[in-house]
């Protein structure tokens, strides 16, 4: 089981819900993957244009815990302002911090995203903050006490998957509280590898959502997250420069 | 009376004069929104209490999709 805060999750796989062509494509999606925590953002509504329909209106949330994120705040206290909004929908009072420092690389400002991890701490919110994988500012905004620690597999969006699995061993080994690796992620085998390095869950959307047939992409990473899981704890082979044999080497029959 | 909603300037009649009225007027009563009105936050069981008054600038938020 994975804690986070006052939550206990049997799956370890958290979705995104943005970039779906269709609703339908969506909940299948969403159903295949065994989620039991969907992300969203939070955005003026479109008053007064009817074209555009809430994607949500017709889908049954009650299973699911909602993590709202800050994206789209260029600094803590848009990022602030953005929770409580979040919040007061009297849905869920977790949230997922982002506030994004480059248009670029969608890199997080590391500043304001530590400013705004620490404001929401004190409003009492519980507080999964969106970092890239910088070993040392992990473990800053561990003391200031977050609740669950998203490290970047790569920038958001790229399915680059983990560009530096050394960062993130570092990041994973001095982790007290979990460690959700987001963003980044391209294929079921960059949710393994991070699950396999030890993460305890994976957060990812494009991955997903872009996917050719998005449900059998969702059901694919359910998979990866928990063979990865499972081979982490297994503990692997040392790697080897020289070939062993798996076959007794005596006992050969020969003419 | 002139409300600013979401950033667009509206002529809303008079007797909208609480946020519950608006939303009503706005069709978005059962809809999950989340308001703030002139910087504050409000939760849904202010709405009926929150006034309104010309000149305030209203936003209407809600969850959409996101990673």
């Amino acid at each position: 089981m994975l804690t986070i805060g006052p939550y206990t999750f049997s799956s370890r796989l958290f979705l995104g819900t943005g970039k779906y062509k269709t609703a339908e494509e969506q909940e299948k999606a969403v159903r295949a993957s065994e989620t039991e925590v969907l992300t969203f953002a939070v955005r003026r509504m479109n008053i007064f244009d009817d074209s555009q329909p809430d994607p949500f209106e017709n889908m049954d949330l009650s299973g699911f815990k909602l993590l709202p994120n800050t994206a789209g705040a260029k600094n803590a206290e848009e990022a602030v302002r953005i929770a409580k909004m979040a919040k007061a929908a009297d849905m869920c009072d977790m949230v997922k911090v982002e506030v994004i420092g480059c248009n670029k690389t969608l890199l997080p400002d590391p500043v304001e995203t530590l400013r705004a991890s620490e404001q929401l701490l004190e409003e009492g919110f519980t507080v999964l903050t969106y970092t890239s994988d910088d070993v040392v500012l992990a473990r800053r905004l561990q003391d200031l006490g977050i609740h669950a620690i998203m490290p970047g597999a790569a920038p958001i969006g790229t399915g680059l998957g983990i560009i530096n699995p050394y960062n993130l061993q570092h990041i994973i080994e001095q982790a007290e509280v979990p460690v959700i690796v987001d963003a980044g992620i391209g294929s079921p085998k960059d949710a393994c590898y991070s699950m396999e390095l030890g993460a305890d869950g994976v957060l990812l959307n494009t991955a997903v959502s872009d996917a050719s047939n998005p449900a059998k992409m969702a059901e694919a990473m359910k998979y990866a997250v928990k063979a990865g899981r499972l081979g982490g704890e297994a503990g692997r082979i040392e790697k080897k420069f020289y070939a062993a044999a798996s076959s007794p080497t005596e006992g050969l029959s020969r003419v | 009376m002139k409300l600013t909603i979401n950033g667009i300037e509206k002529q809303v009649p008079a007797d909208l004069n609480t946020v519950s009225r608006l939303l009503t007027h706005l069709e978005l009563g059962e809809k999950k929104a989340v308001i703030e009105r002139n910087g504050k936050i409000l939760r849904k069981d202010e709405h009926e209490q929150e006034p309104v008054a010309s000149g305030d600038t209203i936003e209407i938020v809600h969850f959409v999709g996101g990673g």
